[in-house]
């Protein structure tokens, strides 16, 4: 669903009492009571406790529960249109609601590519007719993916890109990256944009290391990072443009970007759930689930990201979710695809972090609500009075391991398969209305 | 009148036209005058004057224009002239060493005039430094095409009985176009208000410099202006190179009536054409009312003869 458009009966109003509210717009942990009414959060926190009821509500007691905004996600790989077997919007969607996840934000890298309005168009109607949480395009920044010629940008944006990608290609030619920053400026459009040098990466298949010496398989540098990363920052600061970088995976790059924001330039950064919580030891004997771009680095590198996440360098946590099957994946290591689902496990990986002390729960739940929400300019991200009723209940603590039979994606690509877990998303509301656990009652 | 006419010509103390740059307001003024007064004889029946007789003009182009040189080619006839037109394409020429050989080609020929346009800023000059005659830059690059902006300020003038304290705003490709500078130029030097308004990737860095306002927005940049001159878009530059395409050009930056409202309800539209009716300007603006469009190209015969005339005070007896 995207928007308000909603013929289906109102829900029910919803109460819910004794929660630990976290609303990281207002920097609010705090135990309070959150009221939901006509598709809104009416007040939420502990200012709300003993408010008067809406009339009918359905009172929860959420003793042990958080109660969170819901996580938008900003970088999310869809099958359709083209690739419906491995993820279509619907199954997407309905990944999401289990993880809690009630925005996503889709890359433009499907069959057609989302280069054309009209395209934007289909995307946002078919997402309207059969996803159950809110579906906002990313369109491509070249035509065709292909690094050459610029999209139209204030066009699609009319008709509803919320941000623009090549998606997981990187723009070689500094000239088009220089122009698209340029260009992008006039009408306001945020730029994504996964920092690699294709030649350096070229051939690589995970960090170039001892770990790769040892298993025989090319390495990609962290300088193929690091010198894209640097390159786009000073194409930014030239051209004044919006620029996020849609994945860091290194400690230097870290270092680039906590450099860059010294400097006020108007620049953010994302990392994945991945490179927060997993390193290339993961990939032990050769297993392809773990084979992502960017590679997964080292351990000293995964803890220079929280540390970035921590201090407020890294903006955004995404799923990065990337449905593969096997046709993609049963391969030998080098030649399997890249990408690893995510959606179902982004908020049970992120507790991770909060469990093992690294990070508090306000910190991690920021970077994948109030700050995603605040570079795409979404209103929701928050449980403040008046925003929509996007949330999440989940218990942080209820332990569980995640079987491959249970995932809901389309395909099961997941790195965490049989990884143990504490702490699961209860319930998931868009615009008011449960969409997790799944109630049956949509078409 | 012919003496009246040489009067002012004797008055402009320049051998050459190279650019409006190096011009002063009372340089440019003279130009116009002697052009409002050319613009009389263009109308008469009888259009031919002796003040060129036995005066040789060759038209020395290195890249292809239909309507500049026609204009100089008429000019120079109205004027007595013998005009000859060389077209060099520009893909047989090898840069700096053939322009000079050419130069010195035709310097033995012994012409009086000598009209050039090369596709390479600054090229105008270097062959100007090598001849005898005087040279008349038609366009060079995107550096200066100083008749044009001559001619728009005498369009401007006709219709708006002065040029300062116009506010003048110039949409579209500013980057690529010698017709922005040398406009920049003269309507700064005249006392006008320049706005530019143009995508963010077809502003030339720091063209604010230049003393112009700059705008990336049509709506704002056109508030309250008495003329809008539009610029064209070369074909090339319009498919994800510049700006993604045509449609959204036109879409932002196209010139239409509801654009046009922002600009002063008096407010008249220029073009030095060609014109890319559906590009920078719907066909409904170009061919209307508040057009200038043809007249601009009237005033740019007129406007020639007055630049031919005025150098050719200077010419050797």
């Amino acid at each position: 669903m995207n928007g308000d458009a909603d013929t289906r009966s109102a829900p029910k109003p919803l109460v819910l009492e004794n929660a630990r509210v976290v609303d990281p717009a207002r920097d609010l942990d705090a135990t309070g009571t959150v009221i939901v009414a006509d598709g809104v959060i009416q007040a939420a926190g502990p200012d709300a406790i003993g408010k008067p009821m809406p009339a009918g509500a359905e009172v929860v007691n959420c003793a042990g529960k958080v109660v969170a905004p819901g996580l938008i996600d900003m970088r999310v790989f869809v099958g359709e249109p083209g690739r419906e077997h491995r993820e279509t919007l619907r199954s997407a969607s309905k990944a999401a609601a289990v993880g809690g996840v009630t925005t996503l934000i889709t890359m433009p890298d499907t069959e057609p590519v989302i280069d054309e309005p009209a395209l934007v168009d289909y995307v946002l109607r078919r997402a309207r007719d059969t996803a159950i949480v809110r579906v906002h395009p990313a369109a491509a920044l070249t035509k065709g993916l292909e690094g050459k010629e610029m999209t139209e940008i204030g066009m699609l944006k009319e008709a509803g890109a919320i941000a623009f990608t090549d998606g997981r290609k990187s723009i070689a030619n500094s000239r088009v990256m220089q122009r698209m920053m340029t260009y992008a400026r006039e009408f306001g459009a945020l730029i994504m944009h996964h920092p690699q040098d294709v030649t350096l990466a070229d051939g690589g298949v995970m960090n170039m290391g001892e770990t790769a010496a040892r298993l025989g398989l090319m390495g990609i540098p962290v300088e193929a990072e690091i010198i894209m990363l640097e390159r786009d920052i000073r194409l930014a600061a030239m051209t004044g443009g919006h620029y996020h970088a849609a994945l860091i995976s290194c400690a230097e790059s870290a270092d680039v970007i906590r450099a860059a924001k010294m400097r006020r330039l108007h620049v953010s950064a994302g990392v994945s759930i991945n490179h927060l919580t997993l390193n290339e030891n993961d990939i032990g004997p050769y297993r392809t689930f773990f084979k992502m771009s960017p590679p997964l680095r080292l351990e000293d590198d995964r803890r220079a990201m929280v540390e970035a996440l921590r201090d407020g360098t890294i903006d955004v946590i995404v799923s990065s979710h990337d449905p593969q099957d096997v046709e993609t994946k049963r391969h030998p290591f080098a030649e399997a695809a890249d990408g690893a689902i995510g959606l179902e496990t982004l908020l049970p990986a992120a507790l991770r972090l909060v469990h093992s002390q690294d990070v508090d729960l306000l910190t991690v739940l920021r970077a994948m609500t109030t700050r995603p929400a605040q570079l795409l300019g979404l209103d929701g991200g928050t449980l403040n009075s008046g925003a929509p009723a996007d949330l999440i209940v989940f218990d942080p603590n209820t332990p569980w391991v995640l079987d491959k039979a249970d995932i809901v994606s389309r395909s099961k690509n997941s790195p965490f398969e049989d990884a143990r877990f504490q702490g699961r998303v209860e319930r998931t509301l868009v615009a008011g209305r449960t969409v997790h656990p799944y109630s049956g009652h949509h078409s | 009148m012919t003496t009246h006419l040489t009067d002012h010509a004797a008055s402009f103390p320049h051998r050459h036209l190279l650019g409006i740059e190096g011009l002063t307001p009372p340089d440019i003024l003279t130009l116009l005058d002697l052009a409002d007064e050319a613009v009389e004889v263009s109308r008469q029946v009888e259009k031919k004057k002796a003040v060129l007789r036995g005066r040789t003009q060759i038209n020395l182009f290195f890249e292809a224009s239909t309507r500049t040189q026609s204009s100089f080619e008429l000019a120079g006839k109205r004027l007595g002239a013998d005009v000859m037109n060389m077209s060099v394409a520009s893909s047989s020429v090898k840069k700096g060493e053939t322009l000079i050989d050419t130069a010195a080609t035709l310097n033995a020929m012994h012409p009086d005039l000598l009209v050039v346009r090369h596709h390479a800023a600054g090229a105008v000059r270097l062959l100007a430094d090598k001849v005898g005659c005087s040279v008349v830059n038609a366009g060079d690059g995107a550096h200066e095409h100083p008749t044009q902006a001559l001619l728009d300020a005498l369009t401007m003038r006709r219709h708006k009985g002065k040029i300062g304290g116009l506010t003048v705003a110039i949409c579209g490709d500013i980057r690529h176009s010698r017709v922005a500078r040398s406009n920049i130029l003269l309507l700064n030097a005249l006392g006008a208000r320049v706005r530019v308004v143009a995508p963010p990737t077809l502003l030339p860095a720091n063209v604010e410099r230049l003393g112009v306002d700059v705008y990336t927005s049509m709506r704002t940049g056109l508030a309250d202006a008495d003329i809008v001159m539009m610029l064209r878009l070369q074909r090339e530059r319009m498919s994800g190179s510049f700006v993604p395409s045509v449609r959204e050009y036109f879409r932002y930056w196209g010139l239409d009536a509801e654009k046009l409202s922002y600009a002063k309800p008096d407010a008249m539209v220029m073009h030095p054409g060609p014109m890319n009716r559906g590009v920078e300007i719907d066909p409904e603006i170009a061919d209307g009312a508040r057009s200038l469009i043809k007249e601009q190209v009237e005033m740019g015969v007129a406007v020639r003869m007055a630049v031919l005339e005025a150098l050719a005070a200077h010419l050797p007896n």
